[in-house]
């Protein structure tokens, strides 16, 4: 057996002189989803910034394919998508013009046809040339799911990816998450809404208890 | 790597443009400065003449700070700054491309008005000259150690201000000798030495700069 | 093993708690020593008069100033590249002590040159470096206090500590090379007029006084951020506890 794709080891993490969580750990391999879990407080979102690399844990490691992620950020970067709690769109440009973007800043060509899309598939057809300023919290979340699908990577790091949509945008969510993993895709997801990701290979984490 | 490198100058300089106001205020910040020292010290032309590259060029440092607050913030605040810092890229690349934006959106702009305050301030044609040469030399320094302060301020309360306190002492040798280039014009004294360790402070600005604001921007955002 | 093992804070606190007192008693003794040598037993200056005295106080303050801000790039390089929390923690307690120096350069500059210049203020270059040395430490210290986070605010802070070294040489130089075109100020503070060695020997005391009382102050500074950082450990419960 080949060891899982991606491997925690004795996390620890501490904000603040505060100890969030200390030796969680996990392996998760193709097609299978992880549900963090856990109160408001207790560290899930630092752990998922963890995990893509945006913070260094106070211990421990997290490993891809076997290296330290912070040895392997060219490829992490390609592999693996993060959709935080800001949607990571700007508000000047059209959802067009942001997901062109962020696919140039990721390093892949998006073309138009492509972007035009996977905006209509998450529901934004009419709002296609208008600045993402006058869209609402949901329709920008939405931009930003949609980003998510162009982006082509192979784990998905998704904190709370439920806020502010509606209850399409809820199922439309479960069914992206659900054709990702079936297709061999990994996800790592977080949210204080139930989630119905029933016939998945799911494990579950619980931080700081 | 280098399309993510003129990606992150094409973005910025796309939303600088989008947001033509704000670029504005930082240019007529710089007018504004550079005019009320006249009124100050009182109208007389040789006295004009030997305060101009100074005044000229303290104006440029403040008015590059008072852009740089913002070098990072915006991104960080809609979250982009995080998906650009997780691209497969080196985040130096993602610094020098951001203080290289801000040079052309803050920086040559003052290279076009500062010959119009210099006139103002009775400077000859030559001095003129060798003004605008030593800030296109100079503003870049100026965005890149400005990168470094931005980058450790993020995200802070009163940032604008602290950069203002972290920068400006590291901007001291980019002021003698952008400003002393222009009065060794006007002493008849020459600029070739000031020129040269001008761009030998650019030179490692240039090396040193995007590598610890990167470092500093990964502080930053944890 | 054996440097991480004076690394852990439980360890460093109880010994900074016995070489405090040896410092404390070397700086005090020095100073006297040192003063009484440059009071009583240094010769009147016959071009300077008494006034010169000062520079007893002002050059081994300016010394000190240099000198520290270094120390503290050493311990924020070795904090960033070890991540050892008590390097940030030694290059923090050291920030204003270095500060005060840095003021105590300037303020004695200001008064030994009213008499030899006939004003408070000449722009030299070793008091104009000086001073930007000062906004140097504020700028650090203003930083590392506006950022709430302990672990964000040490590195913030080493970061710029590193930078402003790197600086420093390049400051200095430019400020020199400004203040030789600029003819005016062609006064010296350097330029000490064939120093007697008693002076010399005040001079090199007061140096040592001032060092002792740096480390002094800066390992009780330490212990006390020590204390702050580690009260949710074992061991800092267990020392309060200790003590009713």
């Amino acid at each position: 057996m080949t060891p899982g794709m991606l491997i925690a080891n004795d996390l620890a993490c501490e904000r603040g002189e505060r100890l969030l969580f200390k030796n969680l750990g996990f392996e998760l391999e193709n097609g299978e989803a992880l549900l963090v879990r856990g109160g408001n407080g207790r560290g899930k979102t630092s752990l998922l910034r963890i995990l893509c690399g945006l913070s260094a844990p106070a211990a421990g490691v997290v490993r891809w394919r076997g290296e330290p992620i912070n040895q392997a950020q060219e490829q992490y970067g390609r592999e693996m998508s993060y959709l935080g709690h800001a949607n990571g769109i700007k508000d000047d440009l059209t959802p067009v013009e942001n997901l062109r973007l962020a696919a140039a800043l990721g390093g892949r060509d998006l073309d138009m046809a492509t972007a035009t899309t996977a905006l209509e598939q998450v529901g934004l057809s009419r709002c296609m040339d208008i600045p993402a300023r006058v869209l609402s919290f949901g329709q920008r979340r939405r931009v930003a799911l949609a980003g998510l699908m162009t982006a082509g990577a192979l784990l998905w790091i998704l904190d709370e990816p439920l806020t502010g949509l509606d209850v399409n945008g809820v199922a439309m969510v479960e069914q992206m998450i659900r054709d990702h993993v079936v297709a061999g895709g990994m996800v790592i997801v977080t949210t204080h809404q139930p989630l119905a990701l029933d016939g998945l290979t799911q494990k579950t984490l619980s931080v700081g208890d | 790597m280098l399309k993510f490198f003129f990606t992150v100058i094409r973005r910025d300089v796309l939303l600088a443009a989008r947001r033509r106001g704000d670029w504005l205020t930082a240019q007529f910040f710089f007018v504004m400065v550079v005019s009320m020292f006249p009124l100050g010290v009182g109208p007389e032309p040789t006295m004009l003449r030997t305060i101009g590259p100074g005044v000229v060029w303290v104006a440029a440092l403040l008015a590059s700070l008072l852009s740089l607050d913002r070098l990072f913030a915006d991104d960080y605040r809609d979250g982009t700054l995080e998906q650009m810092l997780l691209s497969p890229y080196p985040t130096s690349l993602l610094t020098l491309g951001k203080a290289i934006a801000h040079w052309i959106i803050n920086g040559i702009p003052l290279l076009v008005i500062a010959p119009v305050l210099g006139i103002q301030f009775n400077l000859p044609n030559e001095a003129l000259w060798m003004l605008v040469l030593s800030l296109a030399i100079g503003t870049p320094i100026l965005s890149l150690l400005g990168s470094i302060g931005a980058a450790l301020t993020l995200g802070l309360r009163g940032g604008g201000v602290l950069v203002t306190l972290l920068i400006l002492p590291l901007y001291v040798p980019a002021l003698i000798f952008g400003a002393g280039a222009v009065e060794g014009i006007l002493s008849g004294t020459g600029s070739e030495a000031q020129l040269s360790l001008l761009g030998a402070f650019l030179m490692m600005s240039l090396l040193l700069a995007p590598w610890v604001s990167a470092m500093a921007l990964r502080v930053s955002v944890e | 093993m054996n440097l991480y093992y004076y690394a852990s804070p439980s360890t460093f606190y109880p010994l900074a708690g016995k070489l405090i007192p040896l410092f404390s008693a070397l700086a005090f003794i020095l100073a006297v020593v040192g003063l009484y040598i440059s009071f009583f037993v240094a010769p009147t200056d016959f071009q300077q008069g008494e006034g010169y005295r000062i520079i007893f106080i002002h050059v081994p303050a300016a010394w000190m100033s240099m000198f520290i801000y270094v120390v503290m790039a050493f311990w924020s390089a070795i904090g960033l590249a070890w991540n050892t929390r008590l390097s940030f923690i030694m290059a923090r307690a050291l920030a204003p002590t270095g500060a005060m120096f840095t003021f105590v350069a300037l303020w004695t500059g200001a008064f030994w040159g009213k008499p030899m210049w006939g004003a408070w203020w000449v722009w030299d270059a070793r008091l104009t470096s000086e001073l930007i040395l000062f906004f140097l430490y504020v700028g650090v210290m203003a930083l590392q206090a506006a950022i709430d986070d302990p672990r964000r605010s040490d590195r913030a802070g080493a970061l710029l500590n590193l930078v402003g070294v790197i600086n420093v040489p390049i400051i200095y130089f430019s400020v020199k090379w400004w203040n030789t075109l600029h003819q005016g100020s062609s006064v010296s503070l350097t330029r000490a007029p064939s120093m007697a060695h008693i002076m010399l020997w005040a001079m090199l005391v007061m140096a040592l006084a001032a060092w002792m009382y740096a480390i002094a102050v800066a390992l009780v500074r330490a212990r006390s951020l020590v204390l702050e950082r580690e009260r949710q450990t074992d061991w800092v419960r267990a020392l309060l506890e200790g003590k009713p």
